[in-house]
């Protein structure tokens, strides 16, 4: 009995399908997780895990929290960048925050569980935090200096035209002090928990404030990466937290500085990406060499 | 050298690669594609299989073959993924809901790897390697085939006969994708990409805390999902995950494996065709549209407009350290202009201009260089509108390597434009209209981006996302997942009827009239045509989202 052509060409499929898979999907990979257990590559492929005395600690590629159980900084190591993976470098939850450049206006409700921060405020909340902690000048352009996004909500007579009528901090709510006492001889207001100041036709305009254009705090301390687990910062960065660190552990700055230098990658070839400093594998070295009192 | 510089050279020493492959490549490829001489392997395959590879197929039957190959391969992916929980190497996860593992395998079998789920907390091993991963390669191989194909049309005259699909794609496979694969998957190894069988190493941090450091066989996957202009990452964060992509060279490793073969597949029209100008004119076309595009995407990213990013010193928000600004912004332009979606920064984040620039380089149809094969098929359709519109100009038959572009020629044609912004525009306004763009994650402008960006994404067979949009919903995962079979399968069928409709042609010889194909006016023309056609389709819908946003 001959088969209609249809079903003879779907079988020819299926059989093509198993085929592949056995071929592509399992015999390929297999032997490629066989090349992995080459001496020399097997560290690598099994996730460069780093041991101290025999204790697994992470894997020099991926990134770690340095703080407390409450999320506070551990002043003696060297923090990393702020991360979305789940509550911070979780591996099974990797992460970017995808807010936009224009997410600027907080959710302020009545319920904080329903708040939410735009991008710019945990921008301008880490720059503060950053600040405070090493010592530095945390202000950065479109920042208020209570650490939130410097935003008004500009109410016209007209819509988009016309007189002022009313202006509205709207990222801060009392207790704050509006960051500008008064705009174009308008007084701002406070924003008031529940209220949706775009919805209401107010202009969203960001104010750039005299903060420095080149901020004290780099600018990977205060962004999050694609994944949550960037092992590294800035060799900017490392710099701004030299003097806590050393202060914490009784060393000399400048040993410390010799550190950053050891655990800083170059660009590869001279030209490929950007020199980084590997944070993990820097306080590991700092734990060896100036083990905290 | 400051990061400008660094970057510069970076795209400068991809293009030097590209250019130096493509001569040896492309011919390496030449000989695959028309090649009679089978290898054993092969032979096993088909005898496996139960073709006879010297049977070539007809346009109509090469399509069917393509269809029932793609058909069976979504419903077995599709079960996988609904029994993974009964198979080896689960990890221990429960099987995929029935709308995702549709998408799902919708998407991997379209070569467009959207994907609504998160890798590490969805899909085991097994699911991953022989599941997703060999469709990675098959998807990939189909649309080298379908390129094929149309180029027979072209280059055979007064015939039925466009090839064996069923050969087509085990040689594209087993010569051409596999060996580079096991090349590449070696060097990425080496770079600190994963390669094992482990469902995770619990440790504990420097401060006390617990991490579970994953595995899985992330290299073997990686390596096709670029090669293959697939982009499904391995993990929820692609190819900005340190073990997807640990350092810069891998990303430099990465970039040049997703546009080796769509950079090089104009050498193998040209061998095809008989003249190799053909295939350096196409070449130029997408390197110009592809070179404007990186340039464009780096400078925005570099001068960081935008409020945050100027709050922040820099558009580094969903950026890696060890790529920082210039490389992603290299990566991001790479990975839209071919189909493949995978990202190593996240595209919500960029500055809204930079942001702009994925959406508008999948809007131009994945063509400069586009996907595997189908970057081929999409520019040589544009080629063929182009000797029809200077042809209108001029009032006379138009032709195209010594094919007439007929009546039943173009209406192939233009269906083939057609399809993709049919898609992304009713797609974007029925999600407004159902309401069902309120589950993205920003209001205003940007909002209707993260909608146009995902239908754009979808119907293009891109993949990659402005994700700040939750799209595991069930109206979104249907909707898209139709999308991406209809945007995937429409046209390879109106390229294989156009192959049919070519090859039973006598050819014309070349006139005094003839519009000459290989000169720099007609690159100029091609790239022009297809530039305002996506202007014309696109700009409104632009304007009411990263430009809105952006100016």
């Amino acid at each position: 009995m001959r088969l209609p052509s249809w079903i003879t060409q779907h079988l020819a499929a299926l059989r093509a399908v198993l085929v592949f898979t056995v071929l592509l999907g399992l015999a390929y990979p297999l032997a490629m997780v066989a090349v992995g257990h080459i001496p020399g590559l097997d560290g690598k492929a099994n996730g460069s895990l780093i041991s101290v005395d025999g204790r697994t600690v992470g894997s020099s590629l991926i990134g770690q929290s340095f703080t407390d159980a409450d999320g506070n900084p551990i002043a003696r190591y060297f923090q990393s960048r702020p991360s979305m993976a789940g509550d911070g470098y979780d591996p099974t939850a990797t992460s970017a925050s995808n807010l936009g450049p224009e997410s600027v206006v907080d959710t302020i409700a009545t319920d904080p569980e329903e708040s939410s921060q735009s991008l710019l405020t945990q921008v301008c909340e880490r720059s503060k935090a950053v600040g405070e902690l090493d010592g530095v000048d945390g202000s950065r352009p479109f920042c208020t200096p209570d650490g939130v996004g410097a935003v008004l909500a500009v109410f016209r007579a007209d819509g988009l035209t016309g007189a002022i009528t009313r202006v509205v901090s709207v990222n801060q709510a009392a207790p704050a002090t509006p960051f500008l006492a008064d705009y174009q001889g308008v007084r701002v207001q406070l924003a008031e928990p529940g209220q949706d100041y775009v919805a209401e036709g107010g202009i969203i305009t960001p104010i750039r404030g005299d903060a420095p254009a080149e901020p004290a705090v780099p600018a990977d301390a205060v962004t999050a990466s694609g994944s949550g687990l960037d092992p590294q910062i800035s060799p900017g960065y490392a710099e701004l937290q030299v003097n806590r660190v050393a202060r914490e552990r009784g060393a000399d700055p400048a040993a410390v500085r010799r550190l950053i230098e050891a655990n800083t990658t170059g660009r590869a070839l001279g030209f490929m990406g950007e020199p980084a400093v590997n944070v993990l594998e820097l306080n590991l070295a700092l734990d060896r060499e100036f083990p905290a009192r | 050298m400051t990061m400008t510089t660094a970057g510069v050279i970076f795209v400068l020493s991809l293009v030097v690669a590209l250019v130096a492959v493509y001569k040896p490549f492309g011919d390496y490829m030449y000989r695959v594609v028309s090649g009679t001489r089978q290898s054993r392997v092969e032979r096993g395959i088909y005898r496996l299989v139960g073709v006879n590879p010297a049977a070539e197929q007809s346009w109509g039957v090469y399509a069917r073959s393509v269809l029932a190959f793609s058909v069976v391969s979504l419903l077995f992916l599709y079960l996988l993924q609904r029994v993974q929980d009964k198979l080896w190497l689960s990890l221990g996860f429960d099987p995929v809901v029935p709308h995702g593992a549709w998408n799902t395998a919708v998407s991997f079998v379209t070569n467009t790897n959207w994907q609504s789920y998160s890798g590490e907390s969805t899909m085991g091993h097994l699911v991953q390697m022989a599941g997703l991963a060999v469709q990675n390669f098959v998807s990939a191989s189909v649309g080298i085939a379908v390129a094929v194909a149309l180029v027979r049309g072209f280059s055979r005259h007064r015939t039925e006969r466009l090839g064996n699909f069923w050969v087509d794609l085990t040689r594209i496979t087993v010569r051409i994708l596999l060996p580079i694969a096991v090349l590449g998957a070696f060097a990425l190894m080496l770079g600190g990409v994963v390669q094992n069988l482990s469902g995770g190493t619990d440790v504990t941090t420097l401060t006390g805390g617990g991490q579970t450091i994953t595995g899985g066989p992330v290299a073997s996957q990686e390596v096709i999902k670029e090669l293959g202009t697939n982009g499904g990452g391995f993990y929820n964060a692609n190819s900005a995950h340190p073990f997807e992509n640990p350092t810069s060279w891998t990303n430099w490793i990465e970039i040049f494996l997703i546009l080796l073969i769509p950079f090089s597949l104009p050498r193998v029209f040209g061998r095809m065709v008989g003249q190799n100008r053909q295939g350096y004119a196409i070449a130029a076309v997408m390197a110009i549209l592809a070179l404007a595009s990186v340039t464009l995407t780096n400078v925005f990213e570099l001068t960081g407009h935008g409020t945050v990013p100027q709050a922040v010193g820099a558009a580094l928000e969903g950026k890696e350290l060890r790529f920082d600004v210039s490389n992603s912004a290299t990566f991001a332009a790479a990975t839209t202009l071919t189909s493949t979606g995978a990202v190593n920064s996240f595209h919500d984040s960029f500055t809204p201009l930079g942001g702009m620039m994925p959406l508008f380089n999948m809007m131009l149809g994945e063509v400069a260089p586009g996907g595997v094969g189908s970057g081929l098929y999409g520019l040589l359709i544009l080629a063929v509108i182009t000797v029809f519109v200077a042809g209108l100009m001029v009032g006379r038959t138009p032709e195209y390597l010594g094919k007439k572009i007929g009546a039943r020629e173009i209406k192939f044609a233009s269906m083939y434009f057609l399809i993709m912004p049919a898609l992304v525009l009713i797609g974007t306004a029925a999600a407004f209209a159902t309401g069902n763009n309120e589950t993205a994650l920003n209001a205003g402008p940007h909002g209707l981006s993260e909608v146009l960006y995902a239908f754009t994404s979808a119907s293009n067979n891109n993949g990659s996302a402005f994700a700040g949009i939750t799209v595991n919903t069930t109206w979104w995962d249907t909707a898209l997942g139709l999308c991406m079979l209809l945007g995937r399968f429409l046209p390879i069928i109106f390229v294989l009827a156009l192959a049919g409709s070519l090859a039973r042609q006598q050819p014309t010889p070349a006139s005094e009239g003839t519009l000459p194909t290989h000169r720099p006016l007609f690159v100029g023309m091609v790239t022009g045509v297809t530039v305002v056609l996506v202007a014309l389709t696109f700009l409104p819908a632009l304007a009411l989202g990263p430009l809105a946003e952006g100016l």
